[in-house]
């Protein structure tokens, strides 16, 4: 399928990028762009480096050899700014990690009140939006163990909007989600996507990639396999591993 | 009315509550309960920031101040308090210089009630670091991660995620210390420090009522403690958050 709407220049740039536990080599020499505007889904089974490769951009892990850079930003530098570059990239994660002692909307607020030191009201009006916008208006004082998974990953999101990232990271945010919330918010990221938000999703929803992605990549054992437009790479995979692998999960 | 009763109580009974209604035995007894209300409170609001303090060096970047930490905790955990006391009472204080009185003497610079509290706070606190250490390491990773990921720094985390939650997992340890610690005040006695345990000895060398005051002494630990319990039971019942289990 082809894009939606217009890129703009790279955002984030993978170069050669190996990332080893010990003896386990996780990454192995990975390489992927993405531009401005753009959605980037990363599939493949289990254990193949996927959601290691998206801590790698927050610089929530280090990496051991290579390139990457955020908005111009090296990440693999000694002198890097990390609080800098976690402004810039918003991270969702699998199991929401919301804040529990905080309600749904002083968990949006607070992000931006204590690390961006913005102004209280403003703040507080932005988060109601970003609420509304994810649906959850009605919830802006309950707390996120009063809330179903869906509506804390969505808190989740909005949190993570409320901070103005330039890109945005989503870890297998609908893999612990029943059949119905994980529509809630896939719609809520195809939103997103739709709006011009730079995307980065690790998934196992091939309709998902399929239909909103402008890129897949497919990983497997650390390595990107092989990557193309999800129209190429769902419709014509050129790599035997590929198929294997889509011919299972589809 | 309740001095005529127990006066009554000694004259027909022979039991000589007489802090009830003995002026001079009622306030040595109230300044004995004042001076201890007096080091609980300081002790316990310094301990926990002992606790605090120590907790967040544990957790430095610094080799130095991890070991001064663990030092520390060490130190004053698997020693006795009574022996602190006497250590910063009899051995340290000595090496302190003393200061005008104001009536041509000269006096130490901390006093009896000082060391208790010094003493008190770096007892109580040795546990309290190891308390939030325990809170704080029971707070997910993965909530941190995400603290960290919104771009918070190491002492707005604390603050404002990591601290709200380790306090209400480690609260019910926290009670625990806090009450040893007004119970372990008793120990000033033994260097003077004229709070409850001492003004009771005080009274019962000279009114000769040993049993009476024992019993007085215990009902006031029970209720300074029931105090204590009450105000963190609030404190509980207000940090309680909807639909989270710690």
């Amino acid at each position: 399928m082809a894009s939606r709407h217009q890129l703009g220049e790279p955002v984030v740039v993978v170069a050669g990028v190996e990332k080893a536990f010990g003896a386990l080599r996780v990454l192995k020499d990975v390489a992927l762009t993405v531009r401005r505007g753009e959605t980037v889904c990363i599939i493949g089974p289990s254990g193949s480096g996927k959601s290691t490769l998206l801590r790698c951009i927050n610089a929530l892990v280090p990496i051991s050899r290579g390139s990457i850079t955020v908005a111009g930003r090296e990440v693999n530098d000694p002198a890097l700014d990390k609080l800098a570059l976690r402004r810039d990239v918003g991270i969702v994660f699998q199991q929401y990690n919301l804040f529990p002692h905080k309600n749904a909307l002083q968990n949006v607020m607070m992000a931006p009140l204590h690390v961006l030191k913005q102004d209280k009201a403003e703040v507080e009006a932005r988060a109601r939006m970003l609420l509304a916008k994810v649906g959850l208006s009605d919830k802006l004082a309950t707390y996120p163990g009063e809330l179903s998974g869906g509506q804390q990953q969505r808190v989740a999101i909005a949190r993570s909007l409320a901070m103005n990232p330039k890109v945005m990271l989503f870890d297998e945010v609908t893999a612990a989600l029943d059949p119905e919330t994980k529509k809630e918010v896939l719609v809520t990221i195809q939103d997103l996507a739709a709006e011009g938000m730079t995307c980065i999703l690790v998934t196992h929803e091939m309709g998902f990639a399929r239909e909103v992605a402008d890129h897949v990549y497919f990983t497997d054992g650390g390595v990107i396999v092989e990557h193309g437009p999800p129209g190429d790479l769902f419709g014509a995979a050129r790599e035997e591993r590929t198929r294997a692998f889509l011919d299972k999960v589809l | 009315m309740i001095a005529a009763y127990f006066e009554r109580l000694n004259e027909t009974q022979g039991l000589n509550f007489s802090v009830f209604y003995d002026a001079f035995d009622q306030g040595r007894f109230l300044t004995g309960l004042w001076t201890t209300s007096y080091i609980c409170v300081v002790a316990i609001i310094a301990s926990l920031a002992l606790g605090l303090l120590g907790v967040w060096l544990a957790g430095s970047n610094s080799r130095l101040a991890r070991i001064l930490v663990r030092g520390y905790v060490q130190f004053f955990r698997n020693t006795p308090p009574l022996v602190q006391l006497s250590f910063f009472y009899f051995a340290v204080a000595t090496l302190l210089p003393t200061v005008s009185d104001g009536f041509g003497g000269r006096s130490p610079l901390v006093s009896g009630t000082g060391w208790a509290i010094i003493a008190f706070s770096l007892f109580a606190g040795a546990f309290n670091v190891e308390i939030f250490r325990a809170g704080i390491e029971a707070v997910p990773s993965t909530t941190v991660e995400a603290g960290e990921s919104l771009g918070y720094t190491r002492l707005q985390l604390y603050i404002h995620v990591v601290l709200p939650l380790a306090f209400r997992i480690c609260l019910p340890a926290l009670n625990n210390n806090l009450i040893n610690l007004v119970k372990t005040t008793t120990l000033a006695y033994a260097i003077g420090v004229p709070e409850l345990l001492y003004a009771a000895s005080q009274i019962w060398s000279e009114s000769f009522n040993v049993r009476e005051m024992m019993n007085v002494l215990l009902v006031t630990y029970v209720l300074l403690v029931a105090v204590l319990v009450f105000v963190m039971g609030r404190w509980e019942k207000t940090m309680r958050i909807p639909g989270y289990s710690t």
